[in-house]
């Protein structure tokens, strides 16, 4: 693997303007296969989910699936396309051993949906990101190749195919163009693919796992120098497969591209693979030796021409789109853009929204989910959702801390408490004992003993130095075992002691 | 009369009387094909045993009282095109030599609900590309009428049997005339029903916009009651049509033509066809008018540009669909001695398993289709396409049904167009403009030609699921033209 030179990422923005393209492949989380009943059970055993028409035994015939067709115009919608009123699916022909026709089943020159937009926010900065099309196809098989220092075809001794995954459905988004995104190109892309997952979440059309690829980026790049318009020769770096190297494959293949065209080379119009260990991008197959994929109505099926009427249906009951909610939830909850972004990056929305719906005011709700919780899922490197605490748990907690029954420091033991499987809050504070000491006569009796036996630092106090009446709360404290009234505690003591601030 | 001679309507009549049994019916036709089938080679695949079993079944079904159609026992030919769970399907290719489907084809497993009993499966052309059953890898068939002649293409296997009686049924497939063009030179019925009208599934594709099951018969109403038994919506099929069958028996029984209103399609005539074939076609249309037919010559002058606009059409799709026979899956894998690619095995495999027609075919289709020809070659044929269903459409208003003769030369001798791809091609020149628009057409005998004797068929085409105009016509010329010839056109063929 050669990697040539990289010209320093300022340098390179200094000396030419990027243009971006995203090409999104997503796995519909449909039932069974685009074209035949098989399930689509990810995991599954090699070969195991299977027919003759996924495997195109000679007769077989596609049917296609009506909740794919349906998934893919609500993304349409949900990323602002048009939908066709009549469109076809075509063959894209070509050979290879994971593709059982020898052909795909895609859409050419008629998508399912076309002209839209998704804005992303990156620093501060709204872009809007023009969709050129969303379409519906098919997915291939699997092939492993055994032998071989690369796992690639090339010097492989032998190759396995898995036609599990052949004919699972598989929506291509691309976007147009995106140009103007200066030094933000890599943020740009990534926030765009976090985005469109999350839009792919919320609709509920796809598990979009990028480890399991069933979400997978083709981030195609080209720069023109300062001055120009006229935009240079792109390379497309394929199936990159986590958000964070997608911005990382852009920065890189900046810098990559700077370096040949400051130099006077000429840029390969190729694919190219990105290495997560070592951050580069190498070459993959040349597309100057383009393959003609000699598409063609896919004469099998008949035209898709969903009914306006429907599709307005469709419109009209998409769920709330994760951008809009971000903006609800900012202006209810009044916090900064900080903690939104803090909010988003830990996945939190749902899990604060869910504990403000029962009953937690919103500042309580976020200062546990992104304090203690955040410290306790961050530690066991889980995500925050996962945590074996409710969203109910947490608002009866915050009441509870209201209501003067437990303090913060008293909290956080109920929540040790109930993450460790003890149970409610309630049964926490129960079998630990934590019911805070609000009981004003025996609260002045630990305090009476606390001075009794510190008579030093009574005197003190005494004498006018009242910083040393710490000392004389930490006791009532720790005689209490936590659960006295701080506050409270230093009045009492400042009160017997006839001392006042 | 021989149970062999009897019609299929007979058959089923007298099996489901308890006069004779299915397996009776089934021994009679096995011992006929035992003793014709070293003259004919219309089978590929026979197994006495499996086809005894098959009608024993239908007989225990039938005894223990249970209601299947009037063709319940009755044994049929089946193209070696559509997948049979329990006997090896080919479509005449050495790629697929010795292939067993895990399934049986929508049309298969219909004839077995209906109580059809598969004789075997018969020759075609390989992937039912041709017009002469001599582009079979396993050997052409020969016409029941002359030894030396072909018995039609692609589904020649399936005509050369009934016109034996070796059955008295049989499947086609018609991509662009292959059910009628072999029904018309070996003297017998041959239907194309329209488009999505019976199901594809599990007929191995050759051209999936215009591929079309259909049936084979001795008579009209045997063909119309093989039609109905197999037709029909099927979820299988994005293309089916999800409409009731026309009534094509009714159709059959009815033959009364009087008031129709016939056209004969005036393209077809003149040049390149044999003098006895028009002769006989005019005849035809005399005997319409006779018969109460009001007829008219209607002008179809886009019909011409139908048979190139075809060739580029069915190879392209062809060359899609023949994609899949790559070694990896099933069929013949060849070179796959440790050293080669994937690639290397796939190239040899193709090589070594597809006949010259089919690669010709291929090799048409995927030029057509390629990056900066398309528009030119599939996108124009396309349009030409259109072009011809709006003209069919345009003389359906003023007529119920189009006539012309089925084929412009009865069977010719086999190796004469062998060599001469585009002579080979013309023998569609009629059939392929229904194949464009999807809409049904049946052939049916019309006589012999003076020069050499062998049969004429007359072609009937009438609209998209008007499938039983071609019935009731085709069925009034055969009423009247045996009661003319005392008989059946096929009873003057020589004994074999």
């Amino acid at each position: 693997m050669t990697v040539g030179t990289h010209m320093p990422y300022d340098e390179a923005l200094a000396r030419f303007e990027p243009v971006l393209g995203l090409e999104t492949h997503v796995e519909l989380g449909t039932a069974s296969k685009m074209f035949c009943g098989c399930k689509t059970t990810f995991g599954a055993p090699p070969n195991t989910q299977v027919c003759p028409t996924c495997l195109a035994f000679p007769g077989s015939l596609p049917t296609a699936n009506a909740v794919a067709i349906e998934s893919t115009i609500r993304i349409g919608l949900a990323l602002n396309c048009s939908i066709a009123e009549w469109c076809r699916f075509a063959r894209k022909n070509y050979f290879y051993p994971d593709m059982p026709k020898n052909y795909q089943i895609s859409q050419y020159d008629e998508p399912l949906c076309f002209d839209g937009y998704l804005d992303v926010e990156v620093d501060g900065r709204t872009v809007r990101v023009e969709i050129e099309r969303v379409h519906l196809e098919e997915d291939t098989g699997k092939s492993t190749h055994v032998g071989g220092a690369t796992g690639r075809i090339q010097g492989a001794d032998y190759s396995i195919v898995d036609y599990n995954r052949a004919g699972i459905p598989l929506v291509e988004i691309v976007t147009k163009p995106i140009e103007g995104t200066e030094s933000l190109a890599p943020e740009v892309a990534k926030a765009y693919a976090t985005e469109l997952r999350e839009i792919m979440r919320t609709l509920g059309v796809s598990d979009v796992r990028m480890e399991e690829g069933s979400m997978r980026c083709d981030v195609n790049v080209s720069l023109m120098p300062r001055g120009s318009s006229e935009w240079g020769t792109r390379t497309e770096t394929k199936n990159v497969n986590s958000l964070r190297s997608i911005e990382r494959s852009v920065r890189s293949e900046i810098e990559r591209q700077a370096a040949i065209l400051a130099d006077g080379g000429r840029i390969i119009q190729e694919t190219r693979h990105f290495h997560e260990d070592t951050g580069v991008t190498t070459p993959g197959r040349s597309k100057e030796e383009a393959q003609d994929y000699r598409y063609f109505p896919e004469p099998d099926l008949v035209p898709i021409a969903p009914d306006p009427a429907w599709v307005a249906t469709l419109k009209d009951a998409l769920p709330e789109l994760p951008s809009v909610r971000r903006k609800r939830l900012q202006a209810e909850w009044g916090v900064s853009d900080l903690d939104m972004q803090a909010m988003h990056n830990a996945d939190a929305f749902d899990l604060v929204e869910a504990t403000v719906a029962a009953g937690a005011p919103a500042a309580d709700a976020r200062k546990w989910w992104m304090g203690e919780l955040a410290r306790r899922a961050n530690e066991s490197a889980v995500a925050l959702a996962t945590l074996p605490i409710t969203p109910a748990q947490i608002a009866r907690v915050t009441e509870l801390v209201a209501s003067g029954a437990l303090n913060d420091k008293l909290a956080r033991e109920v929540l040790e408490g109930v993450l460790a499987g003890e149970g409610s809050p309630d049964e926490v504070v129960e079998r630990r004992g934590l019911k805070i000491v609000n009981d004003e006569g025996e609260l002045s009796a630990i305090v009476d003993q606390v001075i009794a036996g510190n008579a030093d630092a009574a005197e003190k106090v005494r004498s006018g130095k009242i910083a040393a009446a710490g000392a004389l709360v930490g006791g009532v404290m720790k005689a209490s075992r936590g659960k006295a009234d701080a506050a409270r505690a230093r009045e009492l003591i400042l009160e017997k002691l006839g001392v006042s601030e | 009369m021989s149970l062999i001679h009897k019609t299929a309507a007979e058959l089923g009549a007298l099996i489901a009387g308890g006069e004779v049994t299915a397996v009776e019916v089934a021994e009679a036709h096995l011992d006929r094909m035992a003793e014709v089938e070293p003259k004919i080679n219309a089978f590929l695949h026979v197994d006495r045993e499996t086809t005894v079993e098959q009608a024993r079944a239908v007989d225990a079904r039938l005894g223990a009282g249970e209601r299947l159609g009037p063709l319940a026992g009755v044994p049929i030919a089946h193209k070696d095109i559509f997948a049979t769970a329990d006997m090896p399907t080919t479509a005449a290719s050495k790629i697929l030599e010795g292939w067993r489907p895990p399934y049986d084809a929508t049309v298969t497993s219909r004839l077995r609900a209906a109580g059809l009993v598969i004789l075997g499966k018969t020759n075609l052309d390989e992937f039912a590309m041709g017009s002469s059953t001599e582009n079979s890898a396993y050997g052409p068939t020969r016409n029941p009428w002359d030894l030396s002649r072909i018995p039609g293409g692609s589904s020649g296997g399936s005509s050369a049997a009934v016109a034996a009686y070796e059955a008295p049924l049989s499947t086609g497939t018609d991509t662009g005339g292959s059910i009628r063009q072999p029904a018309s030179v070996t003297g017998i019925v041959g239907m194309k029903p329209t488009y999505g009208g019976s199901s594809r599934y599990g007929l191995i594709a050759f051209a999936s916009s215009l591929d079309t099951p259909g049936p084979f018969a001795r008579n009209v109403l045997d063909a119309a009651l093989l039609h109905e038994a197999f037709s029909g919506h099927d979820p299988m099929d994005s293309t089916s049509i999800d409409a009731p069958v026309p009534s094509v028996v009714e159709a059959a029984r009815q033959a009364d033509i009087s008031g129709m209103r016939i056209g004969v399609v005036k393209e077809f005539g003149g040049d390149g066809y044999q003098p006895g074939v028009l002769a006989r076609f005019h005849e035809a249309v005399e005997l319409l008018e006779s018969l109460g037919a009001k007829v008219v010559e209607v002008s179809c002058p886009s019909f011409s540009t139908a048979l190139p606009a075809y060739y580029l059409i069915a190879p392209s799709e062809c060359s899609s669909n023949l994609a899949r026979f790559d070694a990896m899956r099933y069929g013949l894998r060849v070179g796959d001695d440790g050293t080669r690619s994937a690639e290397e095995v796939m190239a040899l495999t193709r090589a070594a398993g597809f006949g010259p027609e089919v690669k010709r075919r291929i090799m048409l289709g995927t030029y057509a289709l390629s990056s900066g020809y398309y528009d030119a070659y599939y996108g124009q044929a396309q349009k030409v396409r259109t072009v011809i269903s709006r003209e069919f459409e345009a003389a359906y208003h003023q007529v119920d049904v189009l006539v012309s003769p089925t084929t412009p030369t009865t069977a010719f001798p086999i190796g004469e167009r062998a060599d001469d791809p585009m002579a080979m091609y013309l023998a569609d020149l009629c059939t392929i403009p229904s194949n464009l628009s999807g809409n049904a057409a049946i052939s049916v005998p019309c006589g012999l030609a003076d020069e050499d004797g062998l049969p004429v068929g007359l072609q009937i085409m009438a609209p998209v699921l008007g499938d039983d105009r071609c019935y009731r016509v085709g069925a009034a010329v055969e009423q009247a033209l045996e009661s003319r010839w005392g008989g059946s056109l096929l009873s003057k063929a020589p004994a074999l």
